[in-house]
């Protein structure tokens, strides 16, 4: 049996290792560095099934958890860099191309391995119980994205996402570390089941001052999920950072900032007056981030731009089922929804890489009749639409179902009707893509798009695992927490 | 799991036979063999069905989110049985009478028998959830199926369906969760079976907001009035193999699902409602009637016509006795089956003719007899002549709706005077429906096939080979359903569960 800390500090061994292999080793080619971080990742995935369950040394230390929750974001981010890790292969050409270097090669190491340094930070923020373990996980996981955002060098939109993307998340820290400080300043206290015990015993004078400390957080948190009204920065660090980091933004990042809205919230939802106050902010950042990210996708001509508003489109139906998380089923509910939104974002990705390779865009006019070239990535977008639609028999339809049934239950009926208003908007892009590739002609004189082997095994894995829970669900339920 | 359903092979030849058209089977040759396979399959099914039986026969179930009773339960009575029926029929008359594009035709028959395992298994599930799940299958291929290789001004056409679809299934998804959430906690389920047993013993509230989503939702994938629009350009675009599937059998399920859980679940709610539904369906028969008439184009002509007949449908459901919706199960067959005569010919004019425009056609009965003898048939089919299953059908939603509701007494100087009820003037509104479809119908038939011939279409070539057998079988079917309804009634009788 291995310790649980023994996984973050085996990918922080790989990183630190990866970075003495690239700088010791000028000759190699860099996309062995790739290779070796995904093999490294793999091993730890598989670590993860031998790890002491609730080992004596964490379960007192409390800023430091291991349980299902935990671990399972832990796989996550595990498998989120993976899949980056994928795409980045197939995009490090464009990548050499903007990254002024003597030889093509150098300075193109980096962009392998800082996603896995981002890995570690973001199992940490899995696990971690404390305000101040959270903030440092945070910001290793913030502080190594914007350098991946930022990475190619001689693109202006990418320097442009970099700079608006350190700008503001540096403001959102600043509102993070404000809002500890003032529950810290109520409770004494940074650990949250500290918290939760000292809250229960807080004069009802002091409660207005936590309440302010804890919208400070969810501002930050906001900002990391990408809810209205603290999306601004989306789309154009999606549209500018380099794809692979792209679509580990809409994944990783969110994800994470739900690990960690699910354990703030806890101990604070625990209080009946704090309860109805919560689950109404909730409620207005889900209607709003629902509103806004569907009807602002509506009119994009950018495949990535969109699926940056389309990010912002499935926060609002995650915070839709966080809102109704009085219901059991809830939790999972959520987790389920974010694991689908995995699968089809990266779904979306993985044929975005090659296309963009071969057609020099990533406009939905560079995917004009792409069933024609390559039927097969067509397909595999095509899935991927449905199930980011919410179309039947696909993943993603049973993540939207789970959450409007909980909804539901917890009488959310304005907002589950906001939610199917903005599902139909949603069809309608997601079908813009569909529409590209399959009524529009292709360019003349253009041949099938190549794909590499390991692009082709993660696209036809991601593709067959959405139809599958998209019939039989409970194949991913069982391993909720 | 309990042994395997017959009902899952008849979902899964298509599926089957779609992978294998893309995969590089022949398309053409495959997709026929599928469909005929299906038929047959039916057929057998049929020959073991029991229709004394009340309740659903070769179920089979797999419990899919246990947590939520959702299982893949399928399954079948007289009622369900008929619509599969009608399912495979139109498929294989689908097939048979399509067109081989020249591009693409893998694409092309994949989306057909993706429509077709979708509509057999909503027919097919007694779980309402996969019942839901099911008809959405639909939804890709229907777009891809107008936007490619549709007519007119296809991409609007595409994109209104899709977005009114989306948003009908949608808010139907609501009236589906929110079925579940009335019934008593500990006990939900989303097997009809269980469901309908909660009804009984009066475990579940009548709940008007449940029976108002489930209405709106049903309601616009059938195109009730207001939320029509959508569906004569769709099925006027549409290839004529897809307008076949979707306005034959696709737009069923939505009265299909009301006469399946409305009426048995929530009868209260559906006569406290009656009012509002009485007006709209009205409305469908004669606004849309009168807009039916004003069309210049035979292809809007059948889709508004399409659209206008819901209304029966919709009449001998609210008026909700036993007669009433015998008759709306029959007019569901029927009008599947004329329509997609309908359209099937429609198609076949449009590709010798190259337009469906009144104004430019005439005469062509004398260069193709056989068309004309088949589109007179499939007029009066739709009509409601006598001889037709149609006709049994719309005078059963007649003589039940008419029979419905208290008679209104009223008093005129100080003399009781009898007055017409909702229901009645409803049916009188339907009755009238019928003259003005007799209207478009043989102005149509005038139009197109009667007059002088014209040179330029002196030398059409008259309906041969799969297309001319599968329009025969349908005329054929018709015609003996029409002559022998009763076989239909008894297969729906014990399926029909009255409150």
């Amino acid at each position: 049996m291995i310790q649980p800390i023994a996984l973050e500090i085996c990918v922080v061994c790989l990183g630190i290792f990866l970075l003495m292999a690239e700088s010791f080793s000028f000759k190699s080619n860099k996309v062995t560095l790739a290779q070796g971080a995904i093999f490294g990742l793999v091993c730890v995935f598989i670590l993860t099934f031998f790890i002491e369950a609730n080992p004596p040394a964490m379960q007192d230390s409390g800023f430091y958890v291991v349980d299902g929750l935990s671990l399972f974001f832990k796989r996550f981010a595990l498998l989120a860099t993976i899949f980056t890790l994928i795409l980045a292969i197939d995009y490090i050409p464009i990548v050499q191309r903007l990254v002024p270097a003597e030889r093509p090669e150098a300075g193109s190491g980096e962009f392998f391995i800082l996603p896995v340094f981002t890995c570690a930070g973001l199992m940490w923020m899995a696990s971690a119980a404390d305000f101040i373990m959270i903030f440092c996980a945070l910001e290793l996981v913030t502080i190594s994205l914007y350098i991946q955002v930022a990475y190619m060098r001689r693109s202006l939109a990418s320097l442009e996402a970099g700079t608006k993307f350190l700008v503001l998340g540096a403001l959102s820290t600043g509102f993070f570390i404000y809002g500890i400080t003032w529950i810290f300043g109520m409770t004494g206290e940074t650990n949250l089941a500290l918290i939760q015990k000292a809250l229960a015993n807080l004069p009802e004078a002091n409660h207005t001052a936590i309440l302010f400390g804890l919208a400070m957080v969810l501002v930050a948190i906001g900002f990391k999920i990408a809810a209205a009204p603290f999306q601004f920065w989306v789309p154009d660090v999606y549209q500018g950072a380099p794809t692979p980091i792209t679509a580990f933004l809409a994944v990783a990042s969110k994800a994470a900032g739900f690990v960690i809205l699910i354990r703030v919230l806890q101990p604070f939802l625990v209080l009946e007056s704090f309860q109805g106050k919560l689950t109404l902010v909730l409620l207005l950042l889900a209607a709003l981030t629902l509103i806004y990210g569907n009807l602002a996708a509506i009119p994009q001509t950018n495949l990535k731009r969109l699926l940056g508003y389309s990010s912002i489109a499935h926060a609002g139906y995650l915070l839709v089922g966080l809102a109704a998380i009085g219901d059991a089923f809830s939790g999972r509910a959520v987790v389920f929804y974010l694991s689908g939104y995995f699968l089809m974002t990266f779904l979306a990705f993985l044929v975005m890489v090659p296309v963009t390779k071969a057609t020099g865009g990533d406009d939905l006019s560079h995917f004009n009749g792409l069933a024609r070239r390559s039927p097969g990535l067509a397909l595999a977008m095509l899935i991927a639409a449905a199930s980011l639609a919410g179309v039947p028999f696909t993943v993603g339809f049973f993540g939207k179902f789970f959450i409007f049934e909980v909804a539901m239950n917890q009488g959310l009926y304005l907002l589950v009707f906001i939610g199917v208003i903005t599902v139909a908007s949603g069809f309608y892009y997601y079908f813009k893509v569909i529409r590209a590739m399959y009524w529009q002609p292709a360019p003349e004189g253009v041949g099938a798009v190549p794909v590499s082997i390991l692009s082709k095994i993660a696209i036809v894995v991601s593709a067959l695992l959405i139809l599958v829970l998209g019939f039989y669900p409970q194949l991913l339920i069982q391993f909720l927490p | 799991m309990s042994s395997v359903s017959p009902l899952l092979f008849l979902i899964l030849v298509p599926i089957l036979s779609a992978v294998l058209i893309m995969v590089g089977a022949n398309p053409r040759f495959t997709a026929i063999l599928g469909a005929a396979l299906n038929v047959l399959f039916l057929v057998v099914i049929g020959v073991f069905f029991n229709p004394a039986q009340a309740g659903f026969q070769f179920v089979s179930s797999f419990p899919v989110v246990a947590q939520l009773g959702i299982g893949f339960t399928l399954g079948a009575d007289g009622l369900s049985l008929i619509m599969l029926f009608l399912s495979v029929v139109v498929t294989l008359a689908a097939v048979c009478v399509a067109r081989t594009p020249i591009e693409n035709a893998r694409w092309f028959y994949a989306c057909i028998l993706l429509i077709s395992a979708g509509l057999v298994g909503a027919f097919a599930s007694v779980d309402v959830f996969f019942f839901y799940m099911f008809h959405e299958l639909a939804l890709i291929p229907t777009f891809l199926l107008i936007g490619i290789w549709g007519s007119g001004d296809r991409q609007a056409a595409a994109w209104k369906a899709t977005v009114y679809l989306a948003t009908g299934s949608f808010i139907l998804l609501l009236g589906i969760i929110g079925l579940y959430l009335i019934q008593p906690e500990g006990a939900r389920s989303f097997d009809l079976r269980q469901i309908l047993a909660h009804a009984q013993a009066g475990l579940i509230p009548d709940s008007p907001v449940v029976y108002l989503l489930l209405l709106l939702g049903f309601g616009i994938l059938v195109s009730l009035f207001p939320f029509h629009t959508w569906a004569p350009q769709a099925y006027a675009s549409a290839p004529a193999p897809a307008s076949m599937l979707h306005a034959g059998v696709l737009k069923k399920f939505g009265l299909y699902g009301l006469i399946r859980l409305a009426v048995p679940i929530l009868p209260d709610s559906v006569q406290a409602f009656a009012p509002i539904l009485l007006v709209l369906l009205a409305c469908n028969i004669l606004y849309v009637g009168y807009v039916t008439i004003a069309q210049r184009k035979l292809d809007f002509m059948l889709g508004y016509s399409s659209v206008m007949h819901m209304g029966y449908i919709f009449l001998g459901f609210t008026a909700l006795n036993q007669v009433s919706l015998t008759g709306a199960s029959l007019m569901l067959l029927s009008h599947g089956l004329t329509i997609a005569v309908l359209f099937a010919l429609c198609g076949e004019i449009r590709e010798r003719t190259g337009t469906l425009d009144f104004s430019e056609l005439g005469g062509i009965a004398r260069a193709t007899p056989k068309l004309g003898l088949a589109f007179g048939f499939a007029a009066m089919a739709s009509v409601g002549l006598p001889g037709f299953v149609g006709f049994a059908g719309e005078l059963l939603v007649f003589f039940g709706s008419f029979a419905t509701g208290e008679p209104q007494m009223g008093f005129l100087n100080d003399k009781e005077v009898f007055g017409f009820n909702g229901y009645q003037i409803a049916t009188i509104c339907a009755v009238w429906g019928i003259v003005i479809s007799a209207i478009y119908m043989l102005r149509a038939y005038r139009r197109i096939f009667m007059g002088p011939l014209p040179d330029r279409w002196s030398r059409l070539p008259d309906l041969s080979g799969s297309p001319h057998a599968a329009i025969v079988l349908l005329i054929a079917i018709m015609l003996f359903f029409g002559f022998f309804p009763q076989i239909l009634v008894n297969l729906v009788t014990p399926a029909l569960l009255l409150p």
